[in-house]
């Protein structure tokens, strides 16, 4: 009988929260906006078919980065709550900050429980109300803490870089061309210098309360992005990111073994990485059993 | 439940369809899902009656009269027959009041919940067939007297054109090329259509066609109401074309019914239409 490892709950937490943060770092970022008329939400994503932003209700959008299969399901849960408290009260009584409290639980429950690997990824819950001062902007972290942002809020990738430009150009009641003019150039920021990100590359949706139809939610297509941003520098796409999903590859078929590449088609050569039990570098000579 | 989180059904993947969707997790929220003590229960409930629906090149136009009736009795004079169901279409009801108004209320989140889920709206004919399978879950009710006859008309932005669609009561649908009424003054409101259709219509004289095939109905069906001068209570009409459904106000259709009714007032049987030969002497 093998006896377990301890590992005090403090460390057990810290590396499950590493773990998330590491998987949330690597996309790229998210920024949520207040405008004069609703909330604007920007991100980079050169896919024009898997959405990082969408609609949850009436007044409510979506927005997340990391694991595009866990957020995916998080957002399909949000959309069948809405709709099935709008259809069962009326469409009113769906808020969004009784959407924030289920999506934090429920992120809450699976990074404390010790079964399930933590989600890796980051949520806003943006609400829009009759005027600026309703407008809400929830921030939900892998480990279901929730926040309540003011202005501007940014996750994923290089957060800080991004919110520290924000912090410095938002400037509150500006009209939808200026924040989303501020959010980009926000986007494009990096430590090493600006870039000028092209605009089918941005997926851009608002929340805007000015919409006549009860759905406030509306995505804005490339050519109005270009209208609204007017006249830039030269476009630069970025480099790609595993999570573009571009790397994927089949069997490599190379013939040599290697214990790196799972998907190569010889096996037996190389022994493993490290010894299975103990962890110990491979010597070389086979495991013998032990004398009975 | 000790587990605070998002129940294990809401997460899965799997159905785009709500009503699916509550049909599994909450049966009881479902119009079709009650039982009914044996017996007729035709009597109990407000019924709502005539809708009408044409097409012009581009778009259609719906409109129904604002009765519902209980026996003998106008249990309302102002109800909503027609609805939005989503941006490109239009549902009309008739039937049992209640019951067809929940109908309308889970097809619109029905169509709103595949858009969001699925992240592209439904074809035109796709809607038709959901409508389809909501009327059909009501049959048994409708056995009992509470059927639900809708009337679904859209924009099909495949074609660009206005399409209609009728139902029976077991879900059957059925496409209709011009022009389609239904409720208890539709035979009437369908005869006046056949005078004063025509392909070619422009969308304000579609609008008067459908006030003409309403008043015509009211003349004739006890269930159906006219335009209500004394307290400016006028038929709701829908127009879709490609930008989308839109109401017409109520001025608007206070004007056009003011315009019908005046000239009724001339001639009470409506307008004259043409008759090819007529005047001829016909040959021996």
């Amino acid at each position: 009988m093998s006896t377990p490892f301890y590992v005090s709950p403090e460390q057990l937490m810290k590396d499950r929260a590493d773990f998330a943060r590491k998987g949330i770092a690597r996309g790229r970022s998210l920024a949520a906006v207040q405008y004069a008329d609703g909330v604007l939400l920007v991100t980079e994503n050169p896919s024009q078919a898997l959405h990082k932003v969408s609609e949850l209700y009436d007044r409510l959008a979506f927005a997340a980065v990391g694991r595009y299969n866990e957020f995916e399901n998080l957002r399909i849960a949000g959309v069948r709550l809405a709709d099935m408290r709008g259809y069962a009260y009326d469409r009113r009584d769906v808020t969004g900050r009784g959407l924030a409290n289920a999506y934090a639980q429920t992120l809450g429950t699976i990074f404390s429980s010790g079964g399930e690997k933590p989600y890796e990824v980051e949520i806003f819950v943006a609400e829009v109300g009759s005027s600026a001062d309703e407008d809400q902007i929830y921030r939900l972290t892998y480990e279901g803490r929730v926040a309540d942002e003011h202005g501007f809020a940014v996750m994923g990738g290089d957060s800080e870089t991004v919110s520290s430009y924000l912090s410095s150009h938002y400037a509150a009641g500006a009209s939808l061309g200026e924040a989303l003019s501020v959010a980009v150039a926000a986007l494009g920021h990096t430590g090493d210098g600006d870039r000028v990100i092209p605009v089918e590359d941005l997926e851009v949706a608002v929340l805007d309360r000015t919409r006549t139809q009860p759905r406030k939610f509306s995505r804005l297509r490339p050519a109005r992005v270009a209208e609204l941003l007017g006249p830039r520098g030269t476009p630069e796409h970025a480099a790609p990111l595993p999570e573009d999903g571009a790397s994927g590859s089949g069997a490599s078929g190379s013939d040599s073994d290697d214990p790196a590449d799972p998907t190569d088609q010889v096996s037996g050569n190389v022994p493993p990485l490290e010894h299975p039990t103990n962890g110990e570098p491979p010597s070389g000579e086979p495991p013998v059993a032990p004398p009975l | 439940m000790s587990d605070a989180r998002i129940p294990g059904a809401f997460l899965r993947p799997g159905t785009s369809s709500f009503s699916d969707f509550l049909a599994e997790n909450a049966p009881d929220l479902l119009p079709a899902r009650r039982s009914l003590p044996a017996g007729s229960a035709a009597e109990i409930a407000p019924h709502g009656t005539t809708i009408v629906a044409v097409t012009f090149p581009g778009g259609l136009v719906m409109a129904g009269d604002r009765r519902a009736t209980m026996g003998n009795v106008i249990a309302q004079r102002d109800i909503q027959k027609v609805f939005p169901a989503d941006e490109y279409s239009v549902v009309g009801i008739a039937g049992t009041a209640g019951l067809a108004v929940e109908m309308v209320r889970l097809f619109q989140v029905e169509l709103e919940h595949y858009e969001k889920i699925e992240g592209s709206i439904l074809s035109l004919d796709g809607k038709a067939n959901r409508l389809s399978a909501l009327i059909r879950a009501n049959l048994g009710m409708a056995m009992q007297g509470l059927a639900v006859v809708p009337m679904f008309a859209g924009y099909d932005l495949d074609s660009g054109t206005g399409r209609i669609f009728g139902y029976d009561v077991t879900g059957g649908r059925h496409e209709e090329a011009s022009f389609f009424t239904v409720g208890s003054g539709s035979l009437f409101a369908r005869g006046a259509l056949k005078k004063l259709w025509h392909e070619g219509l422009s969308s304000d004289d579609a609008v008067r066609v459908c006030l003409q095939a309403l008043y015509d109905a009211a003349d004739d069906d006890s269930a159906t109401g006219g335009p209500d001068l004394t307290r400016r209570i006028f038929p709701i009409v829908w127009v879709v074309t490609a930008d989308g459904a839109v109401q017409l106000d109520e001025a608007a259709i206070g004007a056009l019914a003011d315009q019908v009714v005046g000239a009724r007032f001339e001639r009470p049987d409506g307008p004259l239409a043409p008759l090819p030969g007529g005047g001829e002497e016909t040959q021996a």
